[in-house]
């Protein structure tokens, strides 16, 4: 193995039934897996490469108290504190008719915040040039890349067990 | 394993399989545009170049252009701006609720509604914009900016304010939750540019998908980003048309002072945006042959919710008239009497027929599932939406307390002008849109088509 390239087996899978089965047959045989590359999503399969949940629910609720309290806190700084007038005789600050606006910006800091969040913990970005080990995994192939170097397995015996999993096809691949 | 119902027809006809559908919807971005193509979308250009003629002449020499009065100081504007909005809910709806409610349906139809909602947000938006005489200054007037009356800042006890954030989140988040839909399948063309060597394209798409990957790391976040932003879009798109409704509900305008206003818009809304996600939709199918995908079962679906909201509106219009006479307030009584019978009779006329007689068509089966009766009765509900917003908005202030100030509105060329700039810049945005985008959202149908062959295993 040179130092100066990876090298990657990816195994080609046709159903996402099949490729459901055979992660867990593979990581069973201890085989360690990179990554899985579908064309739609694949439900339970971020379970059976064993990933933890995302975060992002978090991430979404803590931008959203964020559009809350700037709202209520704008609003009731400039209405009632930066310069306080008389609308209709009500009192400078009353909640009820700030809620449209806090729901409003509530709504849009969380979303805007989530999916920034999301571009930047999965690496995406518009001049980003992604990695295709199979150009098929954004049409109807479920591509399975091993890491070759990060396995103990002769790579014989990965495509051998790849095979045994369900894979249609095995190639090779040097980045 | 999955049990399948035998009661529900399947949702993609054709036995298509995953390669059919990469291939079938990316092959409209990929050919050349054909000469209907550049015919409809040619078209809509010079509307929108004349109707780009009539704004500029409206914002250069003022709103007095307009056939506006002292009395009907809101008419063709505010009716279109409600209209717009109106269909622009639609899209959000089908994506958002329906995905909460696992409607699998959707997902034929959800990118190009999506699609509408933004364009018709956006030509709604044009409105209000003209409205304020100078564009310009709008920014001060609509956003809490510091600014050189010492900072005299915006009213938020005023619901024209609350459309403003409103309709600009709306608009922001229905772009997001639709671009984040859309990434994916720009990454399909990416790598069929790459496969036939077409190196700009690559690098274009590439660039519009954020490298995206299809990694199952990055799909099970983007489930997650989906899910929420349904639950986002889910209470906003209820609040968009509830607040449009406080435009005129907060008021102590005869006819406009009543407390259904938010739900019975967020009805009408549904309805006029599901009556255009059909116009659009059957004439999409048909150009870039899509039968498979948008089936007469997707057809029948909307019509379904077509009545549902038609019936919703009607009776919304009945109450109206009953809490009037049942209020026994002489003002608001004469506002509604003058409605149906004074001289805009007409209006009150075409609104009553297009939207709560025809709908009712689609009680019968046949018509329901008949693809030319459908595209007549949608556009007819838009046209008795249109009339519905007119009618509200021009017969209640037209004749207020004061008789000696009573008044009528005629439209002049600059109000029809407006209205034609925005279906120009609607029909091309959305002849653009089905050029260069998938108009169907390939991740989500190949994951359907795949449940749907496991009756085959």
């Amino acid at each position: 193995m040179s130092n100066t390239s990876e090298n990657y087996l990816v195994g080609i899978f046709d159903d996402e039934d099949v490729l459901l089965h055979g992660v867990e047959g593979i990581r069973e045989k201890g085989v360690k897996i990179h990554e899985v590359y579908s064309p739609f999503p694949v439900h339970g399969l971020d379970e059976v490469l064993g990933y933890r949940r995302t975060r992002l629910p978090i991430a979404a609720f803590l931008f959203g108290m964020t559009g809350t309290s700037l709202a209520l806190v704008m609003q009731i700084w400039m209405l009632g504190f930066d310069w306080p007038m008389i609308i209709g005789g009500k009192n400078y600050v009353s909640l009820p008719p700030f809620i449209p606006v806090t729901f409003e910006l509530t709504v849009l800091l969380s979303a805007l915040g989530m999916v920034a969040t999301f571009f930047i913990v999965s690496d995406m970005k518009p001049y980003k040039k992604p990695r295709s080990y199979d150009l098929r995994s954004t049409d109807d192939k479920h591509v399975m890349a091993i890491n070759l170097a990060a396995n103990k397995i002769s790579k014989d015996d990965i495509s051998r067990i790849l095979k045994d999993n369900g894979a249609s096809e095995v190639n090779e691949k040097n980045f | 394993m999955q049990a399948t119902s035998t009661l529900r027809e399947s949702l993609i006809t054709g036995g298509k399989t995953v390669r059919d559908v990469s291939e079938d919807i990316s092959r409209q971005v990929e050919a050349k545009p054909t000469r209907l193509w550049w015919t409809v979308f040619g078209i809509s250009l010079v509307v929108f170049m004349f109707g780009f003629y009539c704004l500029t002449t409206l914002l250069w020499e003022g709103i007095g252009m307009w056939g506006l009065n002292k009395t009907v100081g809101w008419a063709w504007d505010i009716t279109n701006f409600v209209w717009w909005v109106g269909i622009g809910h639609a899209g959000t709806l089908i994506s958002a609720i329906l995905l909460l409610f696992r409607q699998k349906w959707r997902m034929s139809i959800n990118r190009a509604a999506e699609a509408m909602t933004i364009f018709a947000v956006i030509c709604a938006a044009t409105f209000p914009l003209a409205h304020m005489g100078r564009l310009w200054l709008g920014f001060y007037w609509a956003l809490p900016l510091p600014n050189t009356w010492g900072s005299l800042w915006v009213n938020f006890n005023s619901p024209l304010l609350w459309d403003v954030f409103a309709i600009s989140t709306y608009f922001t988040v229905s772009l997001v939750f639709w671009y984040i839909g859309l990434i994916p399948d720009f990454a399909v063309i990416r790598d069929r540019a790459v496969r036939t060597g077409h190196k700009t394209r690559a690098a274009i798409y590439n660039a519009l998908s954020f490298g995206w990957d299809g990694a199952a790391k990055t799909w099970m976040r983007y489930e997650s980003v989906a899910l929420i932003l349904a639950g986002l879009s889910t209470p906003l798109v209820l609040s968009v048309h509830t607040i449009v409704s406080f435009d005129f509900a907060t008021s102590v305008v005869p006819g406009w002072h009543t407390t259904i206003f938010p739900p019975y818009f967020v009805a009408g809304a549904i309805f006029s945006g599901f009556a255009m996600v059909l116009t659009l939709l059957i004439v999409t199918r048909k150009v870039f042959k899509l039968e498979d995908y948008i089936t007469i079962y997707h057809i029948e679906l909307m019509n379904i919710v077509i009545i549902i909201t038609g019936s919703i509106v009607g009776i919304a219009y009945i109450t109206e008239f009953f809490v009037a006479w049942y209020g026994q307030v002489p003002a608001e009584f004469y506002a509604f009497y003058n409605r149906a019978f004074g001289p805009y009779w007409w209006a009150y006329a075409s609104m009553m027929t297009c939207n709560v007689i025809s709908p009712q068509l689609f009680w019968f089966k046949k018509l329901r599932t008949n693809i030319v009766a459908t595209f007549v009765l949608s556009i007819i509900v838009n046209i008795g939406m249109w009339f519905e917003r007119f009618v509200i908005i021009v017969t209640s202030v037209h004749r207020d307390y004061l008789p000696s100030s009573w008044s009528m509105f005629y439209p002049t060329l600059y109000d029809v002008g407006e209205y034609l700039f925005t279906f120009g810049l609607f029909f091309t945005a959305f002849f653009l849109f089905a050029k260069f985008f998938p108009v169907i959202n390939m991740a989500e149908v190949k994951s359907i088509i795949k449940s749907s062959s496991e009756r085959r295993h």
